[in-house]
């Protein structure tokens, strides 16, 4: 049953399951979509598809095998012994006594087929129908969309066609499918479970312990929840050649910011000099000096710099070199300053990581961060984190 | 099973169809949508329409999937077993069941709500992957089997705070819910407020309509918010004259507390006001 369904849809790069297929088949034939294309519509977008960033692929997979079907001849694929029977059960009487007028039962077929072609035609109200569902053979393949046309009344079929067609979802649809598990997945592994806060968690050990030291008398002992208590700063650059990667970055952020309690983020651009910000819309009045971030985190501090790395070679290695002010010294001291004090670094770079050695900002920043930079996926992202481990 | 409209709440066709197919093939529904366009509210209204109980099991960070089974009070038996208490002596006194317990053994097949089921850990939802599909679980203390006397309505939402499992999906039904159209928030609104005139109406929702259309908005309002601000407006009575002459000269919206919930959003409201009257 809907083999063409499954493949269309597997085709635009919908990862629908047998599982689910065959749920829907089930739906199916509990009737929850009976000779209905806009019900069906619904019910298999409600079983086969997990996500609305999916929907859009989803509406014009459905819009492709509805056009496919309407082009079926609905007369040549009906086998002639259902045809008959559908017939004599469907016809009123005074049909029937016109039946017999015409005599043969395949002029009977003639006048059946020539209905259903003017039917498909003209896309015309219920009175002339022939088959109408339910009761009538057509009910199996009232599971087709192409046989739901049987019994529809007036052209509802249009105006169904419309709900897929809008391509409401379109905004959704997004290629990249949503990193931000992946990331979350990769970053457990950088836990460092310790005990902080209220002692709310019964500490069994001890309390045996305890216990037994006063001779079975019960002494309860209780301890803090344990949590995640890596911290961690990122320095994220922004504007210029960042922007195109502004999607990866949040779904980074929001990674982060969901496992680790102890997360600063600071703002750069391209290279970091003596000051860096918090929002980036202050960042002209707000900015912190560097040398006071060195001050302020210990060395447990882990350091994560997510930027492409691409700019003038003069921005890291020249006083003056910066862009958008003048610097007093070379990012390279900065960088250096950096790396000097918080011991666990790693640069995160959007780029592919093929594209790194045509650019000479990419190598130089390469070699200032000793080699520890990772591109920013899902793989480069798990060696970024034993690294810092 | 035929969910529909009732007198308090709308539903579109879609979000019928949806929770009609996983009440009659007995899968779980999982809900996503905007803030505020009514996904714990459905749990509500459904077990209201098919007159049973409502299972609320509300998802926080710390939740973990063995509170919803059940929880072994090891600390109170310990206590009873220092005062000598009868009790000690069965383990099944200590055992507390959990919502899933309670769906499982209800008397009518009850809706349980999942509420919010993003908010847990990562792996929160694979744990419950087993419980959900066999509707049964073990419970080690005493040996004793929990299979569900009739497969509970399971409602799971979620804000998109963190993605689900694959394997989990796999079993789910999944709706978006759409924000409403205009003519659908109109049906919602008459249902709120039978008595609100017409053109106050006509009024609000075009400018309601207009500011979710304002680019960069950090939370766009909702329908939960749009009768908050109906509320407010019928409270302070301002009238639909008075409301077409500030959205005419293109000026901050009477109360738009309301409607925006930060403050950089009510910033970026005025800015682009003023782009516009430009």
């Amino acid at each position: 049953m809907f083999i063409d369904f499954f493949q269309i849809l597997r085709r635009h790069g919908l990862k629908t399951s047998i599982t689910e297929w065959l749920d829907l088949l089930s739906a199916m034939k509990a009737n929850l979509a009976f000779a209905d294309v806009e019900q069906f519509y619904y019910l298999s977008r409600l079983i086969l598809v997990k996500d609305e960033s999916q929907y859009d692929k989803f509406d014009r997979a459905f819009s492709e095998y509805v056009d496919k079907v309407a082009k079926v001849d609905v007369t040549d694929k009906i086998p002639k012994d259902w045809l008959e029977n559908a017939l004599k059960r469907n016809l009123s009487d005074e049909e029937k006594k016109k039946a017999q007028q015409l005599g043969s039962l395949d002029e009977l077929m003639k006048t059946f087929h020539e209905r259903l072609q003017e039917q498909q035609k003209r896309h015309q109200g219920g009175s002339k129908w022939i088959g109408t569902g339910g009761t009538s053979p057509f009910g199996a393949y009232g599971y087709h969309p192409g046989g739901i046309r049987i019994g529809q009344h007036g052209n509802r079929n249009r105006s169904a066609a419309k709900v897929w067609d809008k391509r409401e979802f379109r905004d959704l649809d997004d290629n990249a499918r949503l990193e931000q598990r992946g990331f979350q997945l990769a970053l457990r592994k950088l836990r460092q479970f310790a005990r902080t806060g209220a002692a709310t968690e019964l500490d069994l050990n001890g309390t045996i312990e305890a216990t037994s030291k006063k001779g079975g008398l019960l002494d309860l002992k209780w301890q803090a929840e344990r949590h995640n208590a890596v911290k961690i700063i990122l320095l994220l650059d922004v504007g210029g050649s960042m922007d195109d990667y502004v999607y990866q970055c949040e779904q980074l952020f929001t990674a982060l910011k969901n496992e680790f309690k102890h997360l600063e983020l600071f703002y750069f651009h391209n290279c970091v000099y003596e000051g860096v910000w918090r929002e980036n819309s202050r960042r002209r009045q707000e900015q912190i000096p560097t040398e006071q971030l060195i001050q302020t985190y210990g060395e447990d501090y882990k350091l994560l710099f997510v930027g492409d790395a691409t700019m003038g070679p003069y921005e890291i290695a020249y006083p003056g070199g910066s862009v958008e002010h003048w610097n007093e010294e070379p990012g390279e001291v900065w960088m250096n300053r950096l790396t000097r004090h918080f011991e666990k670094v790693a640069w995160l770079n959007p780029q592919p990581e093929g594209h790194w050695r045509y650019y000479m900002s990419v190598r130089m920043i390469h070699n200032l961060v000793g080699g520890r930079m990772y591109p920013l996926t899902l793989a480069g992202l798990e060696r970024a984190m034993s690294t810092i481990k | 099973m035929n969910f529909s409209s009732s007198s308090q709440y709308v539903v579109s066709q879609e979000l019928a169809t949806a929770v009609n197919a996983a009440v009659t093939l007995e899968k779980p529904l999982l809900l996503k949508g905007e803030p505020g366009t009514g996904k714990t509210r459905l749990a509500e209204e459904l077990a209201s329409a098919l007159e049973t109980d409502l299972l609320q099991w509300s998802i926080k960070s710390t939740t973990k999937a063995q509170q919803g089974l059940y929880e072994y009070d090891a600390v109170s038996r310990l206590r009873d077993s220092q005062l000598g208490s009868e009790k000690v002596h069965d383990i099944s006194n200590y055992i507390r069941p959990g919502k899933l317990w309670q769906a499982f053994t209800a008397k009518k097949r009850p809706v349980l709500l999942i509420d919010e089921i993003d908010k847990a850990d990562v792996e929160f939802p694979n744990d419950l992957l087993h419980e959900l599909d066999q509707m049964a679980f073990h419970v080690y203390e005493t040996g004793e089997q929990i299979t569900a006397q009739q497969r509970p309505i399971v409602l799971i939402t979620s804000n998109n705070e963190k993605a689900l499992p694959d394997a989990f999906l796999r079993r789910c039904f999944f709706h978006y819910i759409q924000f409403p159209d205009s003519d659908t928030l109109k049906a919602i609104v008459d249902v709120h407020f039978p008595d609100l005139h017409s053109d106050l109406l006509d009024t609000a929702l075009a400018m309601f309509f207009e500011l979710r259309e304002v680019p960069g908005l950090k939370k766009k309002p909702s329908t939960s918010e749009l009768l908050d601000w109906l509320r407010l407006l019928l409270v302070e009575d301002i009238n639909a004259d008075e409301l077409r002459k500030s959205r005419e000269q293109g000026g901050v919206l009477p109360l738009t507390g309301a409607l925006l919930k930060h403050e950089q959003d009510v910033e970026r409201l005025a800015e682009h006001a003023r782009i516009q009257r430009r």
